[in-house]
């Protein structure tokens, strides 16, 4: 496993790209077959199931390093990774082996299927002979969770200078809910048939927000949607069964069950890129109902009622078996419509309906309505575009509505973890409420690395009360904060929450008594809730 | 019997001598364990301090009223008895030893047990109370052993040289930056240096510590005119557009947060080296342990947790908070603390 812990050491530590490349490239053409498979797999979220509990994990790791419970916590509060606080713990290893990375998996994977106290003897041993990079990747493994710096277009760069073999290819062939159990290095990367699976989806065009109509041309060129926020979700209707799958590669076939109908609709050979909304009479439900529905395996009837879905249609990507991302944007869309024309509205199924306009200023006027919609702005397509895969820009632009804003008071402060630890990064915000400051939400980014420290120094320099990790400040500074969303919420004191809250600047100009109040809160909630 | 030091809002303080220890507000007479910023600060009326702390301290605090002292010379100030003792920290560190009526109190500064082959080696001194900094006081931070910690530098130097790569390395001025110089192998290729870290070259060459040559770094001086050279810059050049001008490079950072992965990260260079000038956990725990003492009182760093763990050890032990800042690795001058 050296090999394979060199490789996540020079690609964990450092930040450029070519030298990240670089290092999986020697790696993909000098790693045996079984390895190379296992580590596109683990840097894929395709890892062994977890083979024990993290909080036996903690107690072992604390016994083995003669380190009492809490202070193995405070460890790891700081540290802010399982694996590394355990590898960081230990005493010095005794030994230095060297097995390949696949048979260390099937250890792993061994160690899954005996007793507790066999189980543990296994790990403890493993443990006495690793060295410590070995040592933290063997814990990785153990945890499931596998989270290094290598994106999945880096994987397929490499793979493509390694191979040969061109990178939108690799991408196809990469994606699906294969594992090195049901496939070899040589079914998945060097035979040539991407379909072979077929669960397998096209990899998702995603868009960048537009800054500017100034190179875009004519309207004419390009169809409008509104931009839904759902869940991104391609619809593959293949050999009588259907697959859901979400943009980060998640199959969420199960947790949708009622998409299962639309099997008697679309033809055998049809995938559908769209998004996946909370629905009803017409329009989409606020999105904590669809959050309902995220995360959970099995839905209950009462939340099938409560919280019905469907799938609101962008794209058509294969049609009749046939790959058709090459063809204009407005020939898949027409035969998308055409698909969908019959299908009846008690189907679980709409088409995004394009949004007629003929100069920009009427397109804007549109996206001022985005709100009223329950949209969150615009999607701007070309016309004549193919179906590209990941972010590209020039094609397709998102044109977001601006975010919800409020000025806020920071009240408490607490460090971040693992890459922030020790920097005060984590804040608490209140309102005004008469003489009251009451707290309404927490934010942990948007400010630059400058901004942390300077704040930092503060806290440490200001501090009223220790509460834990948490950090008591005088009310001083006022935030900018921006949400994209406001529900009302019984367990808040301020009686609201936020969706994705952010810190957008650091008001110095604003002095405390001049910040919001719970009353503009109340008033947000009442306009837009 | 009364506390030997108390700790206020200037520093720390002795009453039966009417002196501080490092203290960060202007006071009369001032006692000071080494010339890191956060320790040694201008305005104070006098200062005392160790013969090997001086000509840093002239450098930096300019024209200062200052007396020295060698390692182990008795003082008398008041009713106090003064010395300074070997911390490992910096060349010329030291810990303070104050004795009144037969109580005796430690200050330790800023240190370290390893030896780092230039600082004079820390030394365990006996006593009953014993006020510990803990910038590193949690059981993950164990440091690279020195041998291994000078093969990864000089692996790292040498494969960079032979691809066409300048090593640019990161390190505080003072410390760090010539421990390091001391260690890495000068067969590899030119050393270049930052001005401000061959600024403080300067001074310890001057009294008397042996260093490699090194050649400052000025607008001429590129990856051309020095093929294959190691850069020793400050943390707060690293980054910079001053760095550009080596041309095709890999950075390093040396620290002991390296040891964090995520610290690595946000550090954003190609490699981190895990080496401090403070103690790690286990080197807080052995030094306690020399000292003899069983009140402790614990400064900078993770204090909350490492008090807890020394309770827990039967010590009985106490947080105070002071203006000292431990290693920084985001601190843009010489001082590291
Ligand atoms: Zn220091
Ligand atoms: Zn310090």
């Amino acid at each position: 496993m050296k090999d394979f812990a060199t490789l996540v050491t020079r690609v964990d530590e450092s930040t450029k790209t070519s030298v990240k490349t670089a290092a999986l490239v020697d790696y993909f053409q000098t790693a045996s077959d079984a390895d190379k498979l296992w580590t596109i797999a683990l840097f894929t979220g395709r890892r062994p199931k977890r083979t024990t509990t993290a909080t036996r994990l903690r107690e072992w790791a604390a016994e083995v390093a003669g380190l009492p419970d809490w202070l193995f916590e405070d460890s790891y509060n700081v540290v802010g990774d399982l694996a590394e606080t355990i590898a960081l713990v230990l005493p010095p290893s005794a030994g230095d082996e060297d097995k390949p990375l696949a048979e260390w998996i099937a250890y792993v994977r061994h160690l899954s299927t005996l007793e507790d106290d066999d189980r543990k003897a296994g790990i403890l041993d493993a443990w006495s002979r690793l060295p410590q990079a070995e040592r933290f990747l063997f814990t990785k493994l153990l945890t499931g969770g596998f989270r290094i710096g290598v994106s999945a277009k880096l994987i397929t760069r490499a793979l493509s200078q390694a191979t040969g073999q061109p990178e939108a290819e690799l991408t196809h062939k990469l994606m699906g809910n294969w594992t090195p159990d049901t496939v070899t290095w040589e079914t998945l990367i060097e035979a040539d048939d991407p379909t072979a699976d077929l669960s397998r989806p096209y990899p998702f065009y995603l868009a960048y927000q537009l800054d500017s109509f100034d190179d875009l041309g004519s309207p004419a060129e390009w169809n409008a949607e509104r931009k839904w926020d759902g869940i991104r979700g391609q619809l593959i209707v293949r050999g009588g069964e259907h697959y859901l799958w979400s943009r980060g590669e998640d199959l969420m076939t199960d947790r949708f069950p009622e998409l299962a109908q639309l099997r008697d609709y679309l033809p055998d050979g049809t995938v559908i890129d769209g998004e996946v909304l909370a629905f009803s009479d017409e329009r989409p439900l606020p999105f904590n109902a669809l959050q309902k529905r995220i995360g959970r395996k099995t839905v209950p009837k009462k939340l099938l009622t409560e919280a019905p879905v469907v799938l609101m249609a962008y794209d058509l990507l294969e049609h009749g078996g046939n790959d058709i991302r090459s063809k204009t944007f407005t020939a898949r869309r027409n035969q998308l419509s055409l698909l969908i024309k019959d299908i009846p509205s008690e189907a679980p199924m709409r088409l995004s309906k394009s949004v007629d306009f003929t100069t920009w200023n009427e397109l804007s006027a549109a996206r001022d309505q985005s709100r009223d919609l329950g949209a969150e702005g615009l999607m701007l397509k070309r016309c004549d575009s193919p179906y590209l895969s990941g972010r590209k820009r020039g094609d397709w632009w998102k044109w977001k509505i601006d975010p919800l804003t409020i000025d806020a008071v920071m009240i408490y402060a607490q460090a971040g973890h693992g890459r922030r630890a020790n920097l005060f990064t984590d804040y608490t915000f209140a309102v005004r409420d008469g003489n009251e400051l009451v707290p309404f939400t927490k934010a942990y980014s948007g400010l630059t690395d400058a901004e942390f420290r300077e704040i930092t120094a503060w806290v440490r320099k200001n501090t009223l009360q220790r509460f834990g990790p948490v950090r008591q400040v005088p009310p001083t500074h006022v935030f900018e904060i921006a949400f994209e969303g406001i529900q009302e919420s019984p367990r808040h004191k301020s009686g609201v929450a936020l969706r994705f809250p952010r810190m957008l600047r650091w008001r110095r100009d604003k002095p405390v008594d001049e910040a919001n109040t719970l009353d503009d809160l109340k008033e947000m909630l009442a306009t837009y809730g | 019997m009364a506390d030997v030091l108390t700790f206020t809002d200037r520093g720390i303080y002795c009453a039966a001598g009417d002196f501080y220890i490092d203290p960060w507000q202007p006071v009369d007479r001032a006692l000071i364990t080494h010339g890191h910023s956060d320790h040694a600060r201008s305005g104070m009326g006098r200062y005392l301090a160790t013969e090997g702390t001086a000509p840093v301290m002239r450098h930096r605090l300019g024209e200062i009223t200052l007396q020295t002292a060698s390692y182990g010379q008795q003082i008398e100030i008041g009713d106090a008895q003064v010395s300074f003792h070997p911390a490992g920290h910096v060349p010329g560190s030291a810990q303070i030893r104050v004795a009144v009526g037969g109580q005796v109190w430690v200050v330790s500064g800023d240190y370290k047990t390893v030896a780092d082959g230039m600082s004079e080696p820390f030394e365990p001194v006996t006593c009953h109370a014993f006020i510990s900094e803990c910038t590193f006081g949690l059981p993950v931070f164990k440091w690279t052993p020195e041998d291994v910690l000078t093969r990864q530098i000089n692996d790292w130097w040498a494969a960079n040289a032979a691809a066409g790569r300048t090593s640019i390395l990161g390190a505080y001025a003072l410390g760090k930056a010539q421990r390091l110089l001391t260690t890495v192998d000068v067969s590899i290729g030119p050393i270049l240096t930052h001005g401000a870290i061959e600024n403080t070259n300067d001074v310890l060459r001057g009294q008397g510590i042996p260093l490699p040559d090194t050649t400052r770094v000025t607008p001429d001086t590129t990856h051309k005119t020095h093929p294959g050279a190691l850069v020793l810059a400050t943390p707060s050049a690293l980054g910079t557009s001053w760095t550009r001008r080596f041309g095709p490079s890999s950075t390093a950072f040396a620290s002991g947060w390296m040891a964090l992965r995520g610290v690595r990260r946000r550090r954003a260079a190609d490699r981190g080296f895990i080496v401090s000038d403070h103690a790690d956990w286990d080197g807080l725990n052995s030094a306690i342990k020399a000292t003899g003492a069983d009140k402790l009182f614990v400064t900078h760093g993770y204090t909350s947790s490492f008090r807890r763990w020394l309770t827990d050890q039967g010590y009985d032990a106490h947080v105070v908070s002071t203006d000292y800042q431990g290693e920084g690795f985001d601190k843009d001058d010489e001082g590291e603390g």
